[in-house]
């Protein structure tokens, strides 16, 4: 045997026996564990990190405050004509121009062969519908092509669209409330796909309908988080509980959601810091998050996870391990104003029915707009 | 299942009549090229991209002589390996340094691509190299962005120059003046941070020009998700008519997306990508490996870099003592003990676990603790020779014993010996010459073969 293969096996051997021996283990423990760990509030990941350091941030004056104020001023000052919401079509108009004569090749050609079919195919992965998917809605658009006799590819299109919308039609979007007390709607994902910002524009939303809000900013481990929803705090008129830098999240959210009842507001938003779904320790932290605010009943109506409208395949993995974990009820599609498709929604609610309940796009408080099925899929192409 | 498994399982099926005859035909290869493709765009490789790949590959597969070493589909796979790594290009993690200091950086990207994190990552690690560095704060777009720059800064020591607090929000003229403050403090690098923003964004892509002409960067770096999918090319392809790029770094690889991203951008923009970002913190930046990306792309797990660690740190001698007990089938607790502290050596076992191909996905999402690990440690240690050799002795008053000792409880102790029991029966099983069921992935790997890749 070869030194090299004989290590490797003594190693898969090792690592078998070790992986297993964890999770029977972490399987035997008891719930009463789990919760004395959750209220013990200790992060899992503080061991692992170098300390991070506790600046007084929450003193530091940053770049963006003083523009905050002017910021909220500005916001004030315009006319409530302008806080009329855009429309996805509306929005994505100009940037997707460019994009409409996608399937001018398909229906140049003037009949229905395996060249359309193939051509259709591609459109859809390179909207990043993902492979799986794409097969799925060709073969029923297939079908129906059939059924009709078509040999019209203009037709072969609509078809393609009615399917679309059909997978994406029936889902409730409303974002739900609770029964009574503040609603908590949590907000997970991984790095960078824009949580914080997304927040910011539910607030807004939520402020202009007249709703009072609070933040919780229990990102504590990325550096200048809370300073980021702070920000947005002043500038959309919501109230924020926040620790320092490195703070355990699960006392923000315990604080924030007291801070809720006490003062009556109506929605406590959850910013929470951004990980990515494979790291198991960061995902338990999450789950004992949750716990904190199930443990008032009917509290929690929402556990959005944000998804960037350019990633790829990996979103549908990144919605799956979020739903085993916290469970999550529906996507906030963010940067949809790019030319990045968000195609990748359509795979994750064909395969988990877990639906868009909001879309991003643009950097403003106001860049929020409800999720359209139709609109959606005209812009796909 | 990793990738690569059900890929080699599928070329399997259409390569069994193909053994008896030594070369691959047109057909051979174009079966073998379907399912190429369909690996390609699961790991969202750009659809034109894969393309252009499966064109080359075809040209190169047809008529190839079939190596006796080599099974097929060992082979078509060694050959797509090899393509990609062509053209995910050389390894350098090297940036170009100016002849008349300070050499400058300039990061670029989308929103939330990783470009500040990155920007703190490469100034630590051109510290540690003994290189003057000042971060340069021009992302005066997203709120706090500059704050989390300072932030960064002051975690690796290295000042920030950014625009006062109290004066105009101008990155251009944060730009203009970093170059005098650089010169003022004698540094030889600045890293400039800029603003993430959509490449359609005409005004903030004007911005982003400004900013370019006033420091004049020597390194115009793209940074990239590594989750990012068909959009990929555009980035890249607008950014560098933008502004020129001259490298690439990707973010965020410690997740398990396949990484298609880094073959479109490279194919595209024909830039090196120099760096990878793999964790959290700042220390988690390496130089770019294409054979590691390549292995990754096709869902071939991260062999090259566990044969790499297992070499290095791997004890002859420990090696030679636990093939001889396999070989006797007495693989015993005692060896597993010295086995497990070897490959401790290699690093966390969690990360280890990730490079191995073929294990069951059960236990892939394990993050594994060292703490948890120590655990098992203990209660080996606990034991007694003649238990470690023959765990059979072991009944409930040794049970108690061997906790109370460990400090755990008896159910762990269970848990481990029941464990270990599968494991040296697959043990047994494998060295016996008998059916290889759960390192099938393994064992159907030449890994020899496919270092010659490199």
């Amino acid at each position: 045997m070869e030194p090299v293969i004989l290590v490797i096996i003594l190693a898969v051997a090792v690592v078998m026996t070790v992986s297993a021996f964890v999770l029977t283990r972490r399987s035997g423990k008891s719930d009463l564990e789990i919760e004395r760990d959750a209220t013990k509030l200790a992060p899992p990941r503080a061991p692992k990190q170098p300390p991070r350091p506790s600046p007084t941030t929450k003193t530091a004056p940053t770049a963006a405050e003083p523009e905050a104020i002017p910021g909220v001023e500005e916001l004030e000052a315009e006319p409530p004509t302008e806080r009329t919401k855009p429309r996805l079509r509306d929005r994505l108009g100009k940037t997707r121009a460019a994009f409409t004569g996608a399937f001018s090749v398909v229906t140049g050609r003037g009949k229905v062969d395996d060249e359309t079919w193939d051509e259709l195919e591609e459109a859809l992965i390179m909207a990043d519908v993902g492979v799986p998917t794409t097969t799925k809605v060709i073969d029923a658009v297939r079908q129906r092509a059939q059924a009709e006799k078509v040999n019209d590819p203009e037709r072969v299109i609509e078809l393609l669209r009615e399917v679309l919308v059909q997978l994406l039609a029936g889902s409730d979007r409303d974002l739900r409330r609770a029964a009574s007390g503040p609603s908590v709607w949590m907000f997970v994902g991984v790095n960078g796909v824009g949580k914080t910002t997304s927040i910011a524009k539910l607030a807004q939303r939520e402020v202009d309908a007249g709703h009072r809000v609070v933040l919780a900013a229990a990102d504590t481990f990325r550096a200048a988080a809370a300073e980021q929803l702070a920000t947005w705090a002043e500038r959309t008129g919501s109230e924020i509980v926040r620790g320092q830098d490195g703070a355990d999240p699960g006392s923000i959210v315990f604080d924030a959601m007291s801070a809720a009842s006490t003062r009556g507001a109506d929605v406590v938003l959850v910013d929470t810091a951004g990980r990515l779904h494979n790291k198991v320790n960061l995902m338990e932290e999450l789950k004992k998050l949750r716990r904190i605010v199930d443990r008032t009943e009917g509290a929690l109506c929402e556990v959005l996870l944000v998804v960037d409208a350019s990633t790829g395949q990996n979103g549908l993995t990144q919605a799956r391990q979020f739903a085993e974990t916290v469970d999550i009820t529906g996507i906030v599609l963010t940067k949809l104003d790019g030319t990045a498709k968000g195609g990748i929604v359509l795979a994750i609610q064909s395969e988990l029915d877990i639906p868009v309940k909001a879309v991003g796009v643009g950097e403003t408080a106001d860049d929020l707009i409800p999720f359209d099925p139709e609109d959606f899929i005209a812009a796909l192409f | 299942m990793l990738m690569f498994d059900a890929l080699s399982e599928r070329f399997d099926g259409i390569f069994t009549r193909l053994r008896s005859r030594g070369k691959l035909t047109e057909a051979d290869v174009d079966a073998v090229a379907r399912e190429i493709r369909l690996a390609l765009l699961e790991a969202d490789v750009n659809v034109k991209v894969v393309k252009a790949m499966i064109a080359r590959l075809k040209e190169r597969a047809n008529g190839a002589e079939v190596q006796k070493s080599l099974s097929p589909a060992q082979q078509v796979i060694k050959v797509v390996h090899e393509e990609l790594i062509t053209t995910l290009g050389g390894t350098s993690g090297k940036l170009t340094m100016s002849s008349k200091p300070p050499t400058v950086v300039m990061m670029c990207g989308l929103q939330g691509a990783g470009k500040t994190t990155a920007a703190g990552k490469l100034a630590r690690q051109l510290k540690s190299q003994g290189l003057q560095v000042l971060l340069v704060a021009a992302d005066l777009q997203r709120p706090a962005a500059v704050e989390q720059l300072r932030v960064l800064g002051r975690r690796v020591d290295v000042p920030v120059w950014s625009a006062p607090d109290d004066g105009p929000q101008d990155a251009v003229e944060v730009a203009r003046t970093a170059l005098d403050e650089a010169a003022r403090l004698g540094r030889n690098v600045v890293i400039v941070d800029t603003a993430g923003r959509l490449q359609i964004d005409t005004e903030l892509m004007l911005e982003l020009k400004q900013v370019r002409d006033a420091v004049n960067p020597t390194n115009t770096l793209l940074v990239v998700d590594a989750m990012t999918g068909q959009e990929a090319v555009n980035v890249a392809t607008a950014f560098d008519d933008a502004v020129g790029l001259d490298g690439v770094v990707l973010t965020k690889i410690d997740g398990d997306a396949r990484g298609g991203a880094a073959l479109s951008v490279k194919e595209v923009v024909g830039k090196p990508i120099l760096f990878v970002g793999t964790g959290e913190k700042l220390e988690d930046f390496e130089a770019f490996h294409p054979d590691r990306m390549a292995s990754r792309i096709l869902g071939m797990g991260d062999v090259l870099t566990l044969i790499e660690k297992a070499e290095a740190t791997f004890d002859a001698d420990v090696a030679q003592r636990a093939q001889e007990s396999l070989s006797t089938g007495q693989f015993t607790l005692e060896d597993f003990l010295e086995q497990m502290r070897q490959v401790r050596k290699m690093g966390p076992i969690g990360n280890i676990m990730k490079m191995l191909p073929g294990m069951p996905k059960e236990l892939k999402g394990a993050d594994l603790d060292e703490g948890e690990i120590d655990r098992v440690e203990a209660i080996i240690c606990s034991m007694t020779a003649a238990e470690r050799r023959d765990p059979t002795l072991i009944n409930g008053s040794r049970r108690v014993r061997i906790a109370k000792g460990s400090g755990t409880s008896t159910s762990e102790v269970n848990a481990l010996l029941k464990q270990f029991k599968q494991v040296q029966q697959m043990m047994k099983a494998l060295t016996g010459g008998g059916k290889r069921p759960k390192l099938r992935g393994l064992s159907g790997l030449d890994l020899s073969q496919l270092q010659a890749g490199e």
